[in-house]
């Protein structure tokens, strides 16, 4: 049978078998690049290990889909984070050009109406996200000892979201933007005490003020989500650590068969 | 068995715990990480403090009073009111404008007012702040938002406000009428600094509610 490998460019020849050859044909190299790179920044850092471990980890049985709804709200914050760098780039936080930028953006940029749908609605996606997943976390008691401080952060992460989506809400400056952030810092005013200087803290004055608007565009890009990428960390660093819960309806160990109660006499 | 004291050499004298020189009340280490905390402290408090009050400073600033004519005496009526757009932000466009329905002050109405002045209503409401506008034909004003009613005069006859309709202080210069900062009102008229709408106005609210910085005075 004729050699039809000698047909067949060098580098492209098929590699030799292990234990044939010497190893150093350049398909072998190209074929153990990889592999070498991946040596090379795990000798410098370590990760394997630490990403193994976190990746590989032990679940109890009955572990099921309801587990996957926290990365299902991390993957939607991830959309919301990089949608949200693209917006930044044509935004205006102004009074006076925002929603003209915001109009631009939708009507004439190339697939800015796609982007900027996608953190809208993406928005509304991630807390739906989040509700889902703390009510699996509720209804399977994994809040319970000792998870209850993941679920303190996890509470704080809800209450940053929603900060997210009333910042956010003022952000195109229509009509509904406007009046809606006018009634929500009128609420936050009627607050005793503090309320009235809260609101004039967050409008930055006593009525809707040329700053309101870049204060909540700060407080939306780059104050809570700062914030939240930070407690994000905390939450997955206690879910690897602490590990997860068994559903409800999984028992712990049985007793064998063959044990029963015997009445002697 | 150190503390015992030696017959021949008298008591042994004090030891300095491991790492201390004698005399001294603290270790070289302990100096350098309190002191090095120290100073790592203060860097950190001269860094948040002036962060902290550049963003609270406009919640102390005390406001300029704006007075904006709106044109001549003859324009109002002492019985109905004459919508009247003002700005009471500057630099914002639309956003910083708001209608006041004016009218001359009519003893008919209410004893307290004369002629001479005239009475500026403002239309935010004093549920959460929507525009209210004033319909003729029930002569009272009207909120689109959640249905706050209030009569002629601003007071409250129906819905969530928890207060009368803000005013405007206003005064007449050269023939015109002209408008200066809002003031809020208790539910007897009396005028006091301007509260956020959903603030009650009057009594123990007075303190519930403390007035700010950033409003005027009320007029007397």
């Amino acid at each position: 049978m004729p050699d039809f490998q000698r047909l067949v460019p060098a580098p492209l020849r098929k590699p030799s078998r292990p234990g044939e050859g010497n190893g150093a044909g350049p398909i072998d190299k190209l074929k153990e690049a990889p592999a070498d790179l991946v040596g090379w920044v795990d000798e410098r850092t370590g990760a394997t290990g630490f990403l193994s471990g976190m990746l590989f980890r032990h679940v109890p049985k009955g572990t099921n889909w309801f587990y996957t709804l926290g990365s299902a709200t991390l993957f939607a914050f991830v959309v919301q984070a990089v949608t949200g760098v693209f917006l930044a780039m044509y935004y205006v936080p102004s009074a006076t050009e925002a929603y003209a930028s915001i109009t631009h953006l939708t009507n004439d940029v190339f697939l800015g109406e796609f982007v900027r749908g996608m953190h809208k609605w993406g928005a509304s996606v991630m807390l739906i996200l989040i509700f889902l997943h703390m009510g699996r976390t509720f209804f399977f008691g994994a809040y319970k000892y000792p998870r209850e401080l993941n679920w303190v952060i996890g509470v704080v992460l809800l209450i940053l979201t929603m900060v997210m989506g009333l910042t956010g809400y003022l952000l195109p400056f229509d009509q509904r933007s406007f009046w809606a952030t006018v009634v929500a810092n009128n609420i936050t005013a009627t607050g005793p005490v503090v309320g009235p200087y809260l609101a004039d803290f967050l409008r930055g004055g006593a009525e809707f003020e040329a700053t309101t608007i870049s204060r909540f565009y700060a407080i939306h890009m780059l104050l809570v989500p700062g914030l939240i990428i930070g407690l994000i960390g905390a939450h997955l660093y206690l879910v690897v650590k602490l590990g997860t819960t068994a559903p409800p309806w999984v028992r712990g160990r049985r007793q064998p068969k063959s044990l029963r109660e015997e009445k002697v006499g | 068995m150190a503390d015992v004291p030696d017959k021949k050499n008298g008591p042994l004298p004090d030891h300095d715990p491991a790492g201390y020189f004698e005399g001294e009340s603290m270790t070289r280490r302990k100096v350098f990480i309190v002191g090095s905390q120290a100073v790592g402290g203060l860097a950190g408090i001269g860094i948040i403090l002036p962060a902290v009050g550049f963003a609270l400073a406009p919640v102390f600033d005390s406001p300029e009073e704006n007075w904006e004519g709106i044109g001549p005496t003859g324009d109002y009526s002492p019985d109905g009111y004459t919508p009247a757009v003002i700005t009471t932000v500057e630099g914002i466009g639309e956003a910083g404008k708001t209608t006041a329905y004016v009218r001359q002050g009519n003893p008919d109405i209410n004893p307290d007012e004369s002629p001479d002045e005239y009475i500026a209503i403002s239309t935010r409401c004093a549920h959460l702040g929507c525009p209210v506008r004033f319909v003729a034909a029930s002569s009272t004003f009207i909120c689109p938002c959640h249905g706050g009613v209030y009569d002629f005069e601003g007071q409250v006859i129906g819905g969530p406000p928890v207060r009368p309709l803000d005013r405007f202080q206003t005064r007449v210069a050269g023939g015109q009428v002209e408008l200066g900062p809002r003031y809020s009102v208790t539910s007897q008229l009396e005028a006091v600094r301007a509260r956020d709408p959903g603030e009650f106005t009057g009594g123990i609210w007075e303190y519930l509610y403390p007035p700010r910085p950033t409003t005027a005075p009320p007029p007397n």
